[in-house]
Order: structure tokens, then C-alpha cells, then sequence
């Protein structure tokens, strides 16, 4: 599955449209790692645990998306966007979504 | 005696954290930015762009979506500063070394994944507030950048699996 956040793919023809797709999940860290954040937030610096943590989720979003597309009948996905929210205390909302075509 | 000192022992554990935060905060700080120069040097040759178009003469060969995130927070004595510029008005330079670091931090992330590429194309930033609790204020942030990387001419690279993100 080609994904780009271009409009089109470079050196590609698009064939088809198949309209919208999107995948989301919302993900709450567990408490160990939840408390080792809370004592790395003194001295600063990168929250490991937080960014592998919505880093997995991205990439579980993004699997969503490509099998709603797959199931389209697609071979690519262009204009893809990401978007995150704080929906609840200590959860994320991790949203991706793009255009599901066919590319020649 | 004992009785002041447990009634003065969260006082005196804020202080220590608020120091503890500005010795060890502004000294990650520093190494991190080393860090940060040395690597944006090494990818001098690669442009990034944030329009949607190739340059004319160039044709692709193969894209692929890029991304590279962190998270990232304030320490305790910057969180402070942070407080008491909000008196006085004025740029908050804590917060602005911060989101600074950590932009770049990102970018350099997506640019991992982006190896041998020729150029990365549409590049997008997405900035969100991680911290709960404290409404006012800006603890921890993760920044999301992501583009299109571009490898030129006909011949693609074989190192790199056909992976999403």
C-alpha cells in the first residue's frame, strides 16, 4: 500500500477514486509508566514511554486505515493527515485519515 | 524542633525538586541541542520543502511517508520562570527553547526514516499538549512531523522494507 501526503503520487497515474478512509484509536498509558513520567517531568527532557506509546498508536491507526482501503479495493492512500486529542485525562485520541485511490 | 522541620518538609522538597530541575534540566538541555546541531549538519544535502510539487526536472522513482515524533517536558525550574513571566508579560523564553528543541528533534526523527532520499515534500507539523491536571499550564508536549520522502531517477533502493509509517 503506496501512502503519501501529497495529493497525488509522484510519477503515478490515479485511476480510481474511492472516497474517504480513516482509522483512530485512543490509548491511556499504564500506571508504571505514568509514575516514571511524573519524575522525569522534575529534571525535563524526552518522555520515552509517552512518545514510543503514541508512536504505537500511530502506527495502529495508520493499519486501520490501510485495511479499510484494502477492503475498497484501493492500492494507495494520498492526502493523508494526522491528528491528535486529549479526549479523557491521561488518554489520547490518535486519528489518521486520507483519500483511497488507484494508482497505475 | 522536629515539628518545624516536618511542617517545613514539602516546602523544602519544592525547592530541592526546583533546583534539582534547573541543574539537571539545563544541562540535558544543552548536550540535547549539541546533539541537534551535529545531526541537522549531516543532513545539509537533503531539502525539505513544505510545498506539494517536485522540482520540474526530476522525476520519482519511489515515495514514501515519513514520520518522526517526540514527547517531550518542561523541567521544574523552567516551569517556574515560566509562572512568574506570566506576571510580567512578555515571550516565555522556557517555553520557547522547549517546543524549539523539540520541532527539530522531530524533524531530524522523520529524516531517520527518510534514508538516501533526494528531497522530503509537504512536510507537516502537528504540536499537542500531553499534560492533564494543571489547565494552565504547558508541561509536556508531543510534536509530530511528516512529509513525502522522494528517491530520484530509476533505480530503488532495496535496503528499506515497504513499511507504513
Amino acid at each position: 500500500m503506496i501512502m503519501t501526503n501529497l495529493e497525488t503520487v509522484p510519477g503515478k497515474e490515479i485511476t480510481a477514486h474511492y472516497g474517504l478512509v480513516q482509522g483512530s484509536t485512543i490509548r491511556a498509558k499504564h500506571v508504571g509508566r505514568d509514575i516514571m513520567a511524573g519524575i522525569k517531568n522534575v529534571f525535563g527532557g524526552e518522555l520515552t514511554g509517552y512518545t514510543e506509546l503514541l508512536k504505537e498508536s500511530r502506527d495502529e491507526a495508520t493499519r486501520r486505515m490501510q485495511e479499510q482501503a484494502h477492503e475498497l479495493g484501493a492500492n494507495a492512500i494520498v492526502n493523508v493527515r494526522f491528528s491528535t486529542s486529549s479526549v479523557a485525562q491521561g488518554a489520547a485520541e490518535i486519528l489518521c485519515y486520507g483519500t483511497a485511490v488507484r494508482v497505475q | 524542633m522536629m515539628e518545624i522541620i516536618a511542617n517545613l518538609f514539602p516546602f523544602i522538597l519544592a525547592v530541592g525538586l526546583v533546583v534539582a530541575g534547573g541543574l539537571f534540566g539545563a544541562r540535558r538541555e544543552k548536550k540535547h541541542y549539541t546533539s541537534i546541531k551535529t545531526r541537522e549538519t549531516a543532513y545539509a544535502r537533503q531539502p525539505i520543502l513544505n510545498t506539494k510539487t517536485l522540482p520540474p526536472q526530476a522525476a520519482a522513482a519511489r515515495t514514501e511517508m515519513v514520520c518522526g515524533s517526540v514527547v517531550i517536558s518542561i523541567d521544574r525550574f523552567k516551569q517556574l520562570l515560566a509562572g512568574l513571566r506570566t506576571i510580567f508579560g512578555g515571550e516565555v523564553h522556557a517555553y520557547t527553547s522547549l517546543i524549539d528543541r523539540a520541532r527539530r528533534e522531530a524533524v531530524l526523527r522523520m529524516r531517520e526514516q527518510a534514508l538516501g532520499a533526494d528531497i522530503i515534500v509537504n512536510l507537516k507539523m502537528e504540536t499537542a499538549s500531553l499534560s492533564q491536571g494543571a489547565k494552565k499550564q504547558m508541561g509536556t508536549i508531543e510534536v509530530l512531523a511528516y512529509g513525502t520522502a522522494v528517491w530520484y531517477g530509476s533505480e530503488p533502493p532495496r535496503h528499506r522494507s515497504q513499511q507504513a509509517v
